[in-house]
């Protein structure tokens, strides 16, 4: 069953546990991969995704489950044997040996003739742009060319399968978004499949062909980019993608159906979603002059291109934040209306989960043309 | 304070040029007197003869290093002393470097283990030597009883014995610094990211070829500034040669040093014992800079 039948999965993790004493860094991971995805997960900081890339290159021994690379189980062979590369967070060049030496020291360890190595040496420096600092030593490196070294130690390898774990986190942010294209545009020319670890959202949604959300060592959803973001599958999930994230808000019952506590006139959901949230995306939200959810500005954040306003609802307390386009510094207290989109989230409160069959059209009363504020 | 302002200029600066010599004094004084001054006196007083009663010492040349090249106990004492470093240092580092490996393992009880190996550095060397005097007693010494129960040897004179006694002083001196060595190559290996030992492991190297191109260059600098220590200990460490032998037997285990401290002060011949200090200064220096120009160029400096 578990050899030949899947061969089309590059990766393939079946209830994955790992124990560290009475905690448990992961509690049940099950992921499939296709060969040449780029597969990104992603997490807050505890999560379990660094351990699981971890258990992936057999750096840690899973305490249970099933790990198949490349439609072979690897669950208990050491690192050398899984057929994979990785790069490190610290890169773990070696320092006493030069950028050559340090490319081809896994090819020299496995015996690889020494013309071979030469060669596959030019290719591999020639593709991350080192052919002239073959000679030097780490040291002399600046980040980014240290970085590059690593990639050529993955690369030189010839493993299918590539494990990056945070690789871009010591590198200033000119030269993350640089290398972030490389990365991508090097995975897809070899056609590696790649399992990147990050916890930055926005590496995550730019890269990744799929996207493993982590939390508490449990997959919380494992999808797309754009389905990540248009149908997140939980409270979590919602709250940890999108800058500024999802603003969630608790329904309450009102006349009519289920609405915001402060401002009881509007119906936004079906009654029977009194006591669960409501997720609204801030930069789907419209200012509006005539109509629409009342609410005060309690403060406004500039960011160069766009302006994120933080509103209270009605009477109440609970916050909504608006992504507004340019300069819109409006002083706190100002009355505005809120235009909702027709695409609301609504979560389950117990569970946390998304809830599928959520009518959206209810919310039809907001969709007349726009009059915005600020401009 | 405004009148010591106020006179200022050369006082001020003559009282603070003062100040700094009474600071340094102290060091200076004790560096002198018993450093520098008895270094050069002796290379001094090794041209030199003897002074005795009413002959007062005069210029030998280098007679008394004529006197040296004739004595056949030098050259005994001088092939003693090689055998004795040659043995004690690749031995000492080797076994440090092994004890170093394996409590920085994940072992159980690795804080005792730790600290048992370090034991022989705290003891001092002439409690060590006594402890080794009883481990070594004929017949029913600790040496003797092992050999009798594993080999079913006879009881041995280890160290009255002209075959075995070297050796067995040889034993002491790596026992003592073992430990000690380990110390440096414990904090060194600590010092050594884990995340290369799992590259290299990633990179399929073997724990050995990790061990020979990862680990072993990445303690150069320690095994450097271990063997230079050994090498002068090889020569320097003869306190339990002092306790245990006194150089016997018939100068089986004299060493340069015991050998210098009997023409010394028991034959009173002060001219010659500054003459073979000066043979051991040269000796130590020459090993000290072949060591530095061998191993420092291939050595990698984080």
């Amino acid at each position: 069953m578990s050899f030949a039948s899947h061969p089309d999965d590059a990766i393939r993790l079946a209830d994955v546990r790992k124990q560290f004493g009475d905690t448990a860094a992961l509690a049940g991971v099950s992921l499939k991969a296709k060969p040449g995805s780029f597969v990104v997960l992603l997490g807050p900081s505890g999560c379990g995704k660094s351990t699981l890339l971890r258990v992936l290159a057999g750096l840690e021994q899973a305490t249970s489950g099933t790990i198949e690379l490349s439609g072979r189980d690897v669950s208990r062979l050491p690192p050398a044997q899984r057929g994979i590369s990785m790069v490190f967070q610290s890169y773990a060049l070696f320092p006493h040996l030069s950028v050559a030496e340090n490319i081809v020291f896994g090819l020299k360890a496995r015996g690889v003739p020494a013309a071979d190595r030469a060669a596959r040496l030019k290719d591999a420096a020639a593709l991350v742009g080192l052919g002239h600092l073959l000679e030097r030593r780490p040291s002399q490196l600046s980040g980014g060319q240290q970085q590059r070294v690593a990639l050529a130690r993955a690369i030189v390898a010839q493993a299918p399968i590539c494990l990056m774990d945070e690789p871009l986190s010591n590198l200033d942010a000119k030269l993350r978004n640089e290398m972030r294209r490389e990365i991508r545009a090097l995975q897809q020319r070899l056609k590696l499949t790649m399992v990147y670890v990050t916890h930055d959202q926005a590496e995550a949604m730019s890269m990744a062909d799929q996207v493993v959300l982590m939390r508490d060592g449990h997959v919380e959803q494992d999808a797309s980019p754009a389905e990540l973001y248009a149908r997140p599958a939980t409270r979590f999930a919602a709250t940890f993608i999108g800058t500024p994230p999802m603003s969630l808000v608790r329904l309450t019952a009102g006349e009519g159906g289920a609405v915001l506590e402060g401002a009881p006139g509007h119906v936004l959901a079906p009654a029977q979603a009194a006591g669960q949230w409501l997720g609204v995306r801030p930069e789907e939200i419209v200012l509006s002059d005539a109509e629409g959810l009342p609410a005060g500005i309690a403060g406004a954040e500039f960011l160069g291109g766009e302006t994120v306003l933080s509103c209270v609802i009605g009477t109440g307390t609970q916050v909504l934040q608006v992504r507004v386009p340019g300069l819109c510094a409006l002083p706190v207290g100002t009355p505005v209306r809120l235009r909702l989109p027709q695409t609301l989230h609504l979560f389950d409160d117990a569970t946390g989960r998304r809830i599928e069959d959520f009518p959206s059209n209810l919310a039809s009363p907001f969709s007349s043309k726009d009059n915005a504020t600020c401009r | 304070m405004a009148r010591a302002a106020g006179i200022g200029g050369s006082f001020g600066r003559e009282r603070t040029t003062l100040h700094a010599w009474l600071m340094l004094a102290p060091a200076m004084i004790l560096l002198v007197a018993f450093t520098h001054y008895p270094a050069l006196a002796t290379i001094w007083h090794s041209f030199f003869s003897t002074p005795k009663g009413a002959r007062p010492a005069r210029f030998i040349g280098a007679e008394n290093y004529a006197v040296l090249a004739d004595d056949p106990v030098f050259w005994l004492v001088l092939k003693n002393n090689l055998i004795y470093a040659l043995g004690t240092v690749p031995l000492s580092i080797g076994i440090a470097l092994a004890m170093a490996l394996w409590v920085n393992g994940r072992i159980r009880g690795k804080a005792a283990m730790r600290m048992a190996y370090f034991v022989p550095t705290v003891l001092p060397m002439i409690a060590v030597a006594n402890l080794w005097l009883f481990f070594y007693t004929p017949d029913y010494g600790l040496i003797d009883r092992m050999t009798r129960l594993l080999f079913g040897w006879g009881p041995t004179n280890w160290i009255g014995s002209q075959e075995t006694a070297l050796g067995a002083m040889m034993m002491v001196a790596i026992w003592k610094e073992a430990g000690f060595f380990m110390i440096f190559y414990l904090a060194a290996l600590q010092a050594i990211p884990p995340v290369l030992h799992e590259a290299a492991a990633v990179e399929g190297a073997s724990r050995f070829y990790t061990f020979r191109r990862v680990t072993l260059p990445l303690l150069g600098p320690t095994t450097l500034f271990i063997a230079v220590n050994a090498v002068i200990n090889g020569f320097r460490l003869v306190d339990h040669i002092i306790v245990m032998t006194h150089g016997g037997p018939d100068n089986a285990t004299a060493l340069l040093l015991t050998y210098i401290y009997d023409v010394g002060f028991r034959y009173w011949d002060t001219a010659l014992a500054s003459a073979l200090t000066v043979v051991l200064l040269l000796i130590l220096c020459l090993l000290a800079a072949a060591q530095f120009l061998l191993m420092g160029r291939r050595t990698h400096y984080r």
